[in-house]
């Protein structure tokens, strides 16, 4: 007991300020994945062939990449080769870049929790959409989305819970985050290596079990009334 | 774009506002429509007849291109149907749809439902439009359920919202693919009454329907399919009391007999 106290009082501070990282991971990959994968749902449903076979590939091509590799291309492809720079600060680019892999990542799922959404709304909608005069995408943007958002929920939550983990993986993106310091506390107080895993077990626990009951509850409350 | 060859000047007014030539359609090997050629004049009241699975649902759906035709033409006033895209937006807002299944929008409170096509596909001011519809909602006597959701309305109100929400964008045509099929009996009449007050007024409409009633107080021609086919054409006395083919009399019949 002694041992993990004594923990805290040298990690204490830095494992916090590690999490609020993926914390804020979380948050800007949520926001951008949620806008891409939108697009990319939009795509999938369009009635244009080329934007639908690009819909179908990129969801392929990225659904079925490890992230880690993603995120690895990113730092050592992106960056290393490439020389992309978001940020003039060193930290602070490789955090957007593995805010872009992340994205880039979770945007295949929640096109896909958002086409699952989609299929809950029954075709007359769209039929009765287009009957009144509207083109494809406000049809889309109005009637189709709105239902399909709120049939999506679960789903979407789902993958938010997927994303608050896989922020971790951004340690392979040379990102200070909770990972990477759980690591380094492992080499150094070996001492109380069990608690330290279940330490950090417990901050995710603590997050993503609110975002399950919240997307639960939500997904009841704001279900559509057929 | 299809090139506009119709003439117009004299001849405007005799012009159909629905012409269908030699239009064909096939679901795989079933050919749903075949060679069906109809014209719909200004004012016609037509109800189409027909057995289930004889193409008369279909017929009604590729009138606004909610089905594509395989070959043939479909002119809305002289226009050619478009392919895709916003001129085919256009053309549909000028025909007004009413589905068996309701299809209010779901999400959407009755007025939004109507105004939603005014406002956002010809641009009306939501002052106007809310104007727009609540004259309409209280012609089809719904007027005081505008701030409720569709699924909180009987079927039988929801059929003449969607009435109301096809007539806010002032269509040239209203179709009306089997509007009372899915109501409970005790609400049928109320729905047809709303349609035949619509016919009295002068508009166009194309009916699908098994309402016999209906075909006989409003219809001014009675279409009679099957197989895909249109075999008898006729005013509604004289193919209520006197049908040629041998089909419609076995159809009628039938009707009779239950």
């Amino acid at each position: 007991m002694q041992g993990y106290l004594s923990l805290w009082d040298q990690y204490g501070e830095k494992m916090l300020s590690a999490f609020w990282g993926n914390l804020q991971l979380t948050f800007w990959a949520a926001l951008a994945s949620l806008v891409l994968g939108t697009i990319l749902a939009l795509m999938r449903i369009s009635p244009v062939p080329s934007f639908r076979a690009f819909g179908t590939a990129y969801v392929n091509i990225f659904r079925n990449t490890p992230l880690t590799i993603i995120m690895a291309f990113g730092v050592l492809v992106l960056f290393g080769v490439f020389q992309v720079q978001f940020n003039s600060d060193f930290d602070l680019n490789f955090f957007q870049i593995a805010i872009l892999g992340l994205s880039i990542y979770h945007a295949a799922f929640v096109c896909e929790a958002i086409r699952s959404g989609v299929n809950t709304v029954p075709l007359g909608q769209a039929e009765a959409a287009r009957a009144i005069g509207l083109s494809f995408l406000p049809a889309a943007w109005l009637v189709i989305l709105p239902q399909a958002f709120r049939g999506a929920i679960a789903p979407l939550g789902n993958v938010l819970i997927a994303l608050i983990k896989n922020t971790t993986v951004a340690v392979a993106g040379s990102v200070t985050e909770i990972s990477g310091v759980m690591k380094e506390m492992l080499e150094i107080r070996s001492d109380v290596g069990i608690l330290i895993f279940f330490t950090i077990a417990v901050l995710f626990v603590i997050v993503v079990i609110p975002v399950g009951v919240l997307t639960t509850y939500l997904s009841k409350k704001l279900a559509v009334a057929r | 774009m299809s090139t506009d060859s119709h003439s117009t000047s004299a001849m405007a007014d005799l012009t159909p506002i629905v012409k269908l030539s030699a239009v064909n359609k096939h679901y795989g090997p079933l050919h749903v429509l075949q060679n069906i050629n109809l014209e719909v004049t200004k004012g016609e009241v037509v109800v189409v007849l027909g057995p289930s699975g004889s193409g008369k649902s279909t017929l009604c759906r590729t009138i606004n291109r909610l089905e594509t035709i395989d070959d043939g033409s479909i002119e809305i006033d002289g226009k050619v149907l478009p392919e895709e895209g916003k001129a085919l937006a256009k053309l549909r807002a000028d025909v007004g749809m009413v589905f068996q299944s309701f299809n209010l929008f779901a999400h959407k409170t009755i007025l939004e439902n109507v105004t939603l096509g005014p406002i956002k596909a010809k641009g009306m001011k939501k002052a106007e439009a809310d104007k727009l519809a609540m004259s309409l909602l209280e012609r089809v006597g719904v007027a005081n359920q505008k701030d409720k959701l569709p699924a909180q309305l009987s079927g039988g109100q929801q059929q003449r919202v969607a009435i109301a929400r096809a007539l806010a964008m002032r269509p040239k045509v209203m179709l009306f693919d089997e509007p009372t099929s899915a109501l409970d009996p005790e609400m049928i009449n109320e729905v047809l009454d709303t349609m035949i007050g619509l016919a009295k007024e002068g508009m166009t409409m194309i009916v699908v329907t098994h309402e016999m009633g209906f075909a006989r107080k409003a219809a001014d021609r009675v279409i009679f399919m099957a197989d895909g086919q249109i075999v008898e054409e006729a005013t509604p006395e004289q193919f209520f009391t006197n049908p040629t083919s041998a089909r419609a009399k076995d159809f009628l019949g039938k009707l009779i007999t239950n």
